[in-house]
């Protein structure tokens, strides 16, 4: 039984871990793309003018309501054509290639994630005291000094909770890239189930190596949010 | 082709991914809906050490990629043949929908428990003590207090749930279920035209459109009472937006 887990050839160890190596990369690669992404849209959808305004909030609702998996094909398939296209525009002999799955993932991934991120971001910007943005200015700081001094500690602090709820959640959506063939944690225990014909087993280990990531990732969370609000005094009763 | 083309060519079959859709996200959320609130009622009077089974099961659903648990589910089963066999159970994992199925609904049974939970705890004790107070029967006090109330708060979260779900079953077009995402792979890989994408992605926003506005309807028809009483006397004209 647990020859099957070990390292090297007789094992599947080595090729888990492996898989799970570019699972944790692809998180970890989505998430500034992501939150990019997120304050693009909150800023857009607090703009003043209304064209960026009705772009943000198009950008927000239309990628909340698409599944997941939907716009990560319509990411790898469209922008495969349209790589295609490019390429044969450039030299008309090129043979057709396709598009990174990697690419496509941290790509369609991090627009799900920019989209949900917009809208925290942006609650949490309207949540800050509009007293404090004023104090800022009477005492003659440049609106950079605003945004950096007062306004962004904040909306970290006001953001975190939400933000760590999506980071969970597309820590379990880098799952569905394993469909569009890139080897990750769910590809290599397909892998392995295919060979040892153990497909319990070998799932269950996928489930509990994303659950040990999630609950990983709720403790650091927990700290970060207790670090975020040591400057709040707090209510006790 | 162009996109209308595709539509005019295909639709028959993007409507009967549609109904799969529908009938999928539906049935999985009522079998949740009919079991998440025993469940939340034990996360609530239970002592913690008995309900211990129930938070890991809640945790572990929460904690998992919806993928990998239908992959367990459908494929795991596989291991067990044998043993399903010899219950009669093997007909049923062996049909890729009915694997979707068990797996969305175990899945939001777990969030609509969570849901729950928070719906039943944010209703006030001293509603609870009244209903005592006027000698209703714990039974009746659920029915008539607690779940009412609990349902009426839990309302906007479970309406999100339900669209998660929508938006997860999707997932089951990869075990071969053709719901309106296989259907559509389906249709993309017949032609390699990308419109039908497109399609899909307006079907979908489509019905989350009318499944948020139905839910808003009873979300007002819910709580229809506290609106009546809430209404300005006043001869001020009511402020648009305030409702919500």
């Amino acid at each position: 039984m647990y020859e099957l887990f070990s390292y090297g050839d007789a094992g599947w160890g080595d090729e888990i871990l492996r898989g799970l190596a570019i699972t944790v990369q692809l998180a970890v690669v989505t998430l500034p793309v992501g939150l990019f992404l997120g304050f693009l849209a909150a800023f857009a959808s607090m703009s003043k003018w209304r064209p960026l305004r009705v772009l943000g909030f198009g950008y927000t609702t239309v990628m909340r309501g698409l599944p997941e998996i939907l716009t990560l094909f319509v990411v790898y398939n469209g922008a495969g054509l349209l790589l295609n296209v490019i390429l044969r525009w450039w030299s008309p002999e090129a043979p057709p290639t396709d598009f990174s799955p990697f690419a496509a993932g941290v790509i369609a991934l991090g627009m799900v994630f920019g989209a949900f991120a917009g809208e925290v971001l942006r609650g949490a910007f309207q949540s800050l005291d509009i007293g404090q943005i004023e104090a800022g200015r009477a005492i003659g700081m440049t609106n950079r000094q605003i945004f950096l001094r007062i306004q962004l500690p904040q909306v970290w602090r006001f953001a975190l909770p939400g933000l760590g709820n999506l980071w969970i959640n597309m820590l379990k959506d880098t799952a569905l890239v394993s469909v569009i063939a890139l080897d990750d944690l769910m590809r290599m225990t397909k892998v392995a189930v295919g060979v040892t014909k153990q497909p319990f087993t070998f799932y269950l280990l996928a489930c509990l190596i994303y659950w040990v990531m999630c609950v990983l990732s709720e403790l650091v969370l927990a700290k970060l949010e207790r670090r975020a609000n040591r400057g709040i005094r707090r209510v006790t009763s | 082709m162009n996109p209308i083309e595709i539509l005019i060519d295909y639709w028959p079959r993007l409507l009967d991914g549609a109904l799969m859709t529908i009938k999928l996200t539906f049935l999985g959320a009522l079998i949740a809906a009919l079991v998440s609130p025993g469940f939340a009622l034990i996360r609530v009077r239970v002592s913690p050490l008995a309900q211990a089974p129930l938070r890991l099961y809640v945790s572990f659903m929460r904690g998992t990629p919806i993928l990998a648990q239908l992959f367990l589910i459908f494929y795991g089963s596989g291991q067990f043949r044998p043993a399903l066999e010899d219950w009669g159970l093997w007909t049923f994992f062996r049909d890729p929908f009915n694997c979707a199925l068990l797996a969305f609904a175990l899945n939001s049974t777990a969030y609509q428990t969570e849901i729950l939970r928070g719906g039943i705890m944010g209703v006030p004790q001293g509603e609870i003590e009244a209903a005592k107070a006027v000698g209703m029967t714990w039974r009746k006090t659920l029915a008539r207090v607690v779940f009412p109330h609990a349902y009426r708060i839990a309302w906007p979260a479970l309406g999100n749930e339900f669209i998660l779900l929508m938006k997860a079953s999707a997932l089951a077009s990869v075990v071969t279920v053709f719901d309106l995402m296989g259907r559509t792979r389906q249709v993309f890989s017949k032609t390699f035209d990308f419109s039908v994408y497109l399609w899909a992605a307006l079907i979908y926003l489509f019905m989350t459109a009318v499944f948020v506005f139905v839910w808003r309807q009873a979300e007002r028809y819910l709580s229809r009472h506290i609106e009546a009483r809430e209404r300005p006397r006043t001869t001020t004209p009511t402020v648009k937006g305030t409702q919500a």
